[in-house]
């Protein structure tokens, strides 16, 4: 893969992310194992009659968007690619209701409308006009990861091009019920604070949505490159998931050492995190490392929120306290890996330098 | 850089047939499978047409091999899959790295459905193995699964160019050298969600669609699933039989008109069609057929015609919706068509437009309403225009 350049990255969390001159200087505490995103106003970017009839995800996106080609000055970007698992949940919900409870006469189409899955991208190309390639990947946990492959592909693909990618989804009361009901959650409430020692089953919901602007060629305030990114799913076992992350850092021509830091998913649940401690006593040996699921909480794009954080950590050259818990972490910053899986189907590298 | 992509394989299931062969005896006999609604449970039943799959689902789950409480919309995806993997012979060569790109609109949405019946009532009602495969996402990986698939696996919805976005996304995964195979394309199931979305837009005709008819009162909802094997030209040479045709051209734009219509110009359309041909440095004139978008709705039909005009006027090949037969499969229908399109680019095909009877006014053309074979036919444009103004074509060339 041939590397592309961030030149803009624009985030909206459960953190104060979006138009925040700091850098994750405080951790917003939640205590009921949802955290939901801080959402800002939307009427500087979105006509106030449009936004009564957009749902947050909606929302979130088209202003995270906007703010990030505001932030590298492009107005108009080659190509939106756009990665969200759940899609447009709430419209969904909405509809669904609506039909079951008006016996399939729903009244007002709107709900319909807005749920399709490629709704963001195409809000977002309205509202700048851009004509350019549009595309939505569904790939649950693999959908962010599917939306940059796509994108460096485009960039590898078009000389001077530069394209606007995200990935998003949402909490709903319908999908917080359900995902609940399922076991994804811890039993009995825990604060974000103390998400890593709870050593128990279940994770905490998490939503967000976090937007980046990819060129082919460097410019000055680029906050960081992407060399690769690549997906693996189901792996047999940890000796095959081992070796996929060993040969994907041979593919790049990556040893270890060369690793500052590692971005790494846990989220709380001892099954789950069980893999990426098993790697750190092999392959990730002696790697320093950070954590940012207690921030964002789990969802299946939260590889945003992680590729939005390795960026800003590389362009700043720092690592905010709240992420580091006592880890060394020897600087200059300058080559990242984010490795997450979303449970233990999809798994994810994304490797970043300095530019 | 791979240069050029090729279709190995094909596998198909819809309203007019449960593999490519019975889908084609239907095209070439002009037998539509639009009908009244039998297996999905609506109050539409007796009062909007449409395409189904002529299987009910515990048929489905014993064609396909998956459990009776998976999701239709992925039996379906599996009956075509399974058949375009096996047409294709790739099985027979080792260490490929084959993907698995599907794309869909509504995922598990039939099992959700029932879901909320009870969820709604009460939050800890409503079985849990019903909405478990509710993403999109989930629907792939069943099937990715089940036929073997692991080195790749993507789902695309963009309404209703979905699966073209895949074959797009899949035969760029070749050309990149990141897999060597890909089964591409998509699948829909009917669902009451659709249909009844589709019914409050006001945009269903409650007889048979008449896609580019001057009387044309809208689209019927159809489903299925369509698939190609796309593979590079390495694994081509070591297959035994020799390709269908060449993915020689594709292009996604986005109109940027209306989250539901296309523009009046068909602004997207042309752009889709006209980066299509560039890429595949063909004039319109190279075109041999265009399998036509051509849902039946006012909208699309005068946006798309508008777009034909614009680009090939004074020179028209020969087009048709196949849609006056499936109906329209949503994120299935360029999966579907797409394996039309590579065996009208193979053999020459083309297809009937059904119940044509008055040409649109405004266009110098009239889609062809026989089955003909035209063996000069070198090179078929297939069109998919969706909601959120998602426009792709893709171009089949013959070898």
């Amino acid at each position: 893969m041939m590397k592309v350049y961030i030149r803009s990255a624009a985030c909206i969390s459960p953190q104060k992310t979006f138009n925040s001159t700091s850098f994750l200087d405080k951790l917003v505490t939640y205590e009921d194992n949802k955290l939901t995103c801080i959402e800002p106003d939307y009427s500087e970017v979105i006509d106030p009659r449009v936004i009564r009839r957009m749902s947050r995800v909606i929302k979130m996106s088209v202003v995270s968007a906007v703010a990030c080609l505001k932030q590298a000055r492009v107005a108009n970007p080659d190509a939106i690619v756009t990665g969200t698992a759940y899609g447009c949940l709430e419209d969904t919900g909405t509809f669904l209701a609506s039909m079951v409870e008006q016996d399939e006469d729903p009244i007002t189409p709107t709900a319909f409308v807005q749920s399709t899955h490629n709704t963001i991208g195409a809000q977002i190309a309205l509202l700048i006009k851009c004509k350019g390639y549009n595309n939505t990947f569904v790939s649950g946990g693999a959908s962010f990861e599917n939306a940059l492959s796509d994108s460096m592909m485009l960039l590898a693909e078009k000389n001077n091009a530069n394209i606007l990618v995200g990935g998003m989804d949402e909490i709903t009361d319908m999908s917080h019920a359900v995902l609940t009901r399922l076991g994804l959650y811890k039993r009995q409430p825990v604060s974000n604070i103390n998400l890593f020692e709870a050593k128990s089953k279940g994770t905490i919901n998490g939503e967000g949505s976090a937007f980046f602007l990819l060129a082919n060629s460097a410019t000055e305030g680029d906050l960081a490159c992407i060399d690769a990114v690549s997906t693996f799913y189901k792996p047999v076992d940890i000796t095959e998931t081992t070796e996929q992350v060993t040969s994907f850092l041979a593919a790049e021509g990556v040893d270890k050492n060369d690793i500052d830091l590692l971005i790494t998913g846990n989220n709380g649940d001892e099954k789950n995190d069980a893999v990426y401690s098993a790697l750190q006593h092999s392959v990730f040996d002696s790697i320093p490392t950070v954590n940012y699921k207690n921030l964002c909480g789990e969802y299946p794009t939260s590889t945003a929120f992680a590729l939005w954080i390795g960026a800003k950590m590389i362009k700043t050259n720092s690592i905010p306290a709240i992420l580091n818990e006592g880890t060394a972490i020897a600087t200059p910053i300058k080559k990242v890996l984010i490795y997450n899986h979303y449970q233990n189907s999809y798994h994810s590298l994304i490797l970043l330098s300095a530019c | 850089m791979n240069a050029i992509v090729f279709v190995a394989g094909a596998g198909v299931i819809s309203g007019i047939g449960n593999n490519v062969t019975e889908c084609l005896n239907s095209l070439r006999n002009g037998d539509a499978g639009i009908g009244k609604i039998k297996n999905l449970k609506t109050n539409h039943r007796g009062l909007l047409p449409a395409s189904e799959v002529k299987l009910n689902n515990s048929e489905l789950a014993a064609l396909s091999g998956l459990l009776l409480s998976a999701p239709r919309n992925a039996m379906l995806s599996m009956v075509a899959a399974r058949e375009a993997l096996e047409d294709s012979g790739i099985s027979s060569i080792r260490g490929l790295r084959t993907g698995f790109v599907s794309a869909t609109t509504v995922g598990g949405m039939d099992k959700s459905e029932d879901f909320v019946i009870d969820f709604i009532a009460d939050r800890s009602k409503g079985r849990l193995r019903d909405i478990i495969n509710h993403e999109c996402g989930n629907v792939t990986a069943l099937v990715a699964e089940k036929i073997g698939i692991k080195n790749h696996i993507s789902t695309i919805s963009t309404a209703c160019s979905s699966s073209a976005n895949a074959i797009m996304y899949g035969a760029r995964l070749i050309k990149h050298n990141i897999l060597d195979a890909v089964i591409a394309g998509g699948t829909d199931a009917i669902t009451r969600f659709t249909l009844n979305g589709f019914n409050t837009l006001m945009i269903l005709d409650e007889q048979y669609c008449k896609p580019f008819d001057e009387n044309r009162k809208g689209l019927n909802i159809g489903e299925g699933a369509g698939y190609v094997v796309l593979v590079s030209p390495r694994v081509a040479t070591l297959l035994k039989r020799d390709s269908y045709c060449s993915v020689s051209g594709y292009c996604n734009a986005n109109d940027v008109y209306h989250q539901t219509a296309t523009s009046p110009e068909g602004d997207g359309p042309f752009a889709a069609m006209s980066g299509a041909l560039s890429m595949a440095g063909l004039q319109p004139q190279d075109v041999g057929y265009i399998n036509l978008h051509g849902t039946g709705t006012l909208n699309n039909d005068s946006s798309e015609g508008m777009a034909i005009k614009r680009l090939f006027d004074p020179y028209y090949p020969k087009m048709s919706s196949t849609k006056s037969f499936t109906g329209h499969t949503l994120g299935a229908s360029a999966g579907i068509e797409a394996v039309f399109s590579a065996l009208a680019a193979q053999q020459g095909f083309v297809y009937p437009n059904l119940r044509l009877q008055t040409p649109m006014a405004a266009f110098p053309f009239i889609p062809e309403t026989e089955f003909l074979i035209d063996t000069r036919i070198k090179h078929v444009l297939s069109n998919s225009f969706g909601f959120g103004g998602n426009c792709s074509s893709l171009i089949f060339s013959k070898l």
